[in-house]
């Protein structure tokens, strides 16, 4: 799944700038593991919602790359349409629920998502990724108190990645903040996540997503990650010096991607990576095919749709 | 006042830049603070210099917490702290509708007069490349909606300057709205602090067959095609400036003499400025009307993000072109008049100019 979708990203990286794209992306480089694990133990019927940046979290929900590359595109076979861009992802089919491009929108929806899992009685989670910087709204804190007050099966992810556009943690939140002590005392049960390597991560996301899951209550996990592009755009903007050059170098060498990568050819696993990057490629060479070849919405579309 | 004789040209960026310069200088107390305000891109431009000059006590950064930040700058302005919040979106700026319409709005009625609110709140409205459903949303119909809150909504350099200057300084809260597509346009401004009076409209031109009633990127949009309108119609062209106060003495003077109006709107239809000016022409100049009011606006529909419908979604220059020509019943030469919009044809409708590389 990691290589899935950083070879997705790097094709929109690619082909950007031929400008039939032309909606704002934001990408994932650097942070798909955090998805990416978690999409081992997430079932089919479990929900998942997002934010502005959730290619990452639409694939590792075996959400239709086809679908999300024509969405892009702005073509009628996209997800949405075409009508939401890369902001609006969804696919009901594999209860990817949507993702929204407001910073803590999709929280309370997502809790609500999980609320009805409970009221159905069902052993699903509902998984709602998030931003560092949608911890600073309300949604976010109002959401957790109504899930731990109604024992909701929901998973809070943070990937917390030090930035909301180009501002630094430091000038929005004290540097002694520490969210997983104040979590903890609202009574939501946490977990930070700094190790990467592969087995620890795989075991311990294992053990979070079954406890949400066998005693239907909320957890909040933050992830510390990494973004490596701009954060809305195709390129690198290192060049802005807005991010510490060791930092950045730190973390391309955390690349969780690249880990486990080596993880993976230290068991002599070189030729399943071949393998599965083949496979992939073609899939992504397929799903662009198909993207470029679909038609726009007709003009009868846009005026579709306002009410069911 | 001598540098007022020199023409001088500059963007509607920098224009709003030169006039926060001026009004912090002005002011001691003056506070700016928004998301992103002193990150490398300094809110497209707007904010440069100004942290470097003020220092970050009075020029800051903010948490994504739209709806308290409005409530603590209105604590701030209502103890001696006038200041501006900006958001580089408007849609962003919706969660903070409770600080804004129970408290900003309504303080100074709902307290005997008591503490008024000198906030100004800058909101950048987006439009086309795949901004879709959530930012582009020109709202400027629902804040004007309340009593107690101004909006405004400039469309070049010269108004942009004054009336930013001129919110800064009125003691009551004011809806600064800026559009994305204006904002690298140029033109003349003055060097000195100046203000344009809130409530006023401009008369672009004047004439006595139509009235046309604009604001924001319409009036820009209006303005490509004046000219070729005017060979044959003589067209009051009228750009708002401020939505709240309304100018209803301008607009009524206007159609009293041409009997005919036609707002044209970047908002959706349904209860949009465009029908407040048509409802009060109505009420107010009913008699003088020789032809029924019409409107152009956006539909009542999102703005979807695909290129592929954003095409058929905002009015083209032809749709005001055909309105204007059926309103006078006064026909162009068909041949003319697509060799004329010929010299607008650009390769993508969803960007403002060749300049704009996405993806903001
Ligand atoms: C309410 C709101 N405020 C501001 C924005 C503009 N904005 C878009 S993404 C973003 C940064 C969000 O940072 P974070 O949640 O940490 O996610 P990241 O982009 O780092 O993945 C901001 C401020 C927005 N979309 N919504």
């Amino acid at each position: 799944m990691c290589s899935l979708i950083r070879q997705v990203e790097l094709e929109i990286v690619n082909r950007y700038k031929e400008g039939k794209m032309r909606c704002p992306v934001h990408l994932s480089i650097g942070q798909e593991i955090v998805a990416s694990v978690l999409s081992i133990f997430i079932k089919k019927d479990d929900f998942a919602v997002s934010t502005h940046r959730s290619h990452a979290h639409y694939l590792a929900k075996q959400g239709s790359l086809r679908k999300m590359i024509a969405e892009i595109y702005g073509k009628r076979t996209g997800c949405s349409m075409g009508k939401g861009g890369s902001m609006h992802l969804i696919d009901k089919n594999v209860n990817f629920m949507g993702s929204t491009s407001i910073v803590g929108n999709s929280i309370p929806i997502g809790t609500g998502l999980g609320f009805s899992l409970k009221l159905k009685k069902k052993k699903n989670i509902s998984i709602i990724y998030l931003g560092d910087a949608a911890t600073e709204q309300g949604s976010f804190y109002e959401s957790i108190n109504f899930s731990i007050l109604k024992k909701i099966p929901a998973v809070y992810i943070c990937e917390n990645n030090f930035f909301s556009v180009y501002s630094d943690l430091k000038v929005r939140q004290h540097s002694k903040r520490n969210i997983i002590n104040s979590l903890n005392s609202l009574g939501i049960k946490t977990f930070k996540i700094t190790d990467y390597h592969p087995v620890k991560l795989v075991n311990k996301m294992q053990y979070i997503v079954n406890y949400a899951r066998v005693n239907s209550k909320p957890v909040f996990i933050e992830f510390l990650t990494y973004r490596f592009y701009e954060h809305c755009g195709p390129n690198i903007d290192d060049n802005l010096n807005y991010r510490k050059k060791e930092e950045i170098k730190k973390w391309k060498d955390k690349d969780g991607y690249e880990n486990l990568k080596k993880f993976l050819i230290k068991k002599n696993q070189k030729l399943f990576i071949e393998k599965v990057e083949y496979l992939n490629r073609k899939k992504i060479l397929n799903a662009f095919k198909f993207a470029e070849k679909s038609k726009f919405p007709n003009k009868s579309d846009l005026i579709d749709g306002i009410y069911k | 006042m001598a540098s007022i004789n020199k023409k001088r040209t500059i963007s509607f960026v920098d224009a709003i830049n030169e006039s926060l310069h001026l009004e912090m200088k002005r002011n001691k107390n003056l506070l700016c603070y928004g998301l992103g305000i002193n990150d490398p891109k300094k809110i497209f431009g707007t904010t440069k210099n100004l942290e470097k000059k003020f220092g970050s006590n009075r020029v800051f950064d903010i948490p994504n917490s739209e709806n308290s930040i409005l409530g603590i700058g209105i604590g701030l302005a209502m103890s001696g702290y006038p200041n501006v919040v900006t958001h580089q979106r408007l849609d962003f700026f919706l969660l903070a509708f409770d600080q804004l319409i129970n408290s900003a709005s309504k303080w100074f009625y709902m307290f005997g007069k008591n503490s008024n609110i000198p906030i100004t709140i800058r909101l950048v409205v987006g439009r086309g490349w795949g901004q879709g459903p959530t930012h582009s949303q020109n709202l400027q119909s629902v804040f004007s909606h309340f009593p107690g809150l101004k909006v405004v909504i400039p469309t070049n350099p010269f108004d942009a300057k004054g009336l930013l200057s001129a919110s800064i300084r009125d003691p009551n809260p004011v809806i600064f709205i800026e559009h994305r597509w204006l904002h690298n346009t140029i033109g003349d401004v003055p060097k000195e602090n100046y203000t344009v009076n809130l409530g006023n409209a401009k008369k672009i031109s004047s004439g006595k067959n139509l009235t046309v009633i604009s604001m924001s990127y319409m009036t820009v949009e209006f303005l490509k095609i004046l000219k070729f309108l005017q060979k044959k119609i003589s067209i009051d062209f009228i750009d708002l400036r401020s939505i709240k106060p309304l100018d209803i003495k301008t607009i009524k003077k206007s159609v009293k003499k041409t009997g005919k109006v036609l707002v044209l709107d970047t908002g959706f239809k349904f209860n949009s400025i465009s029908s407040e000016i048509i409802t009060q022409i109505n009420e107010n100049c009913f008699n003088f009307l020789k032809e029924q009011p019409k409107r152009i606006t956006v539909p009542n529909i999102p703005e979807p993000a695909s290129f592929g419908l954003t095409k058929y979604y905002y009015p083209s220059l032809k749709n005001i072109i055909d309105e204007v020509s059926l309103m006078t019943k006064i026909k162009f030469n068909q041949k003319e008049l697509k060799l004329f919009l010929n010299t607008f044809k650009s390769k993508y409708h969803d960007v403002p100019g060749d300049w704009f590389k996405g993806p903001f």
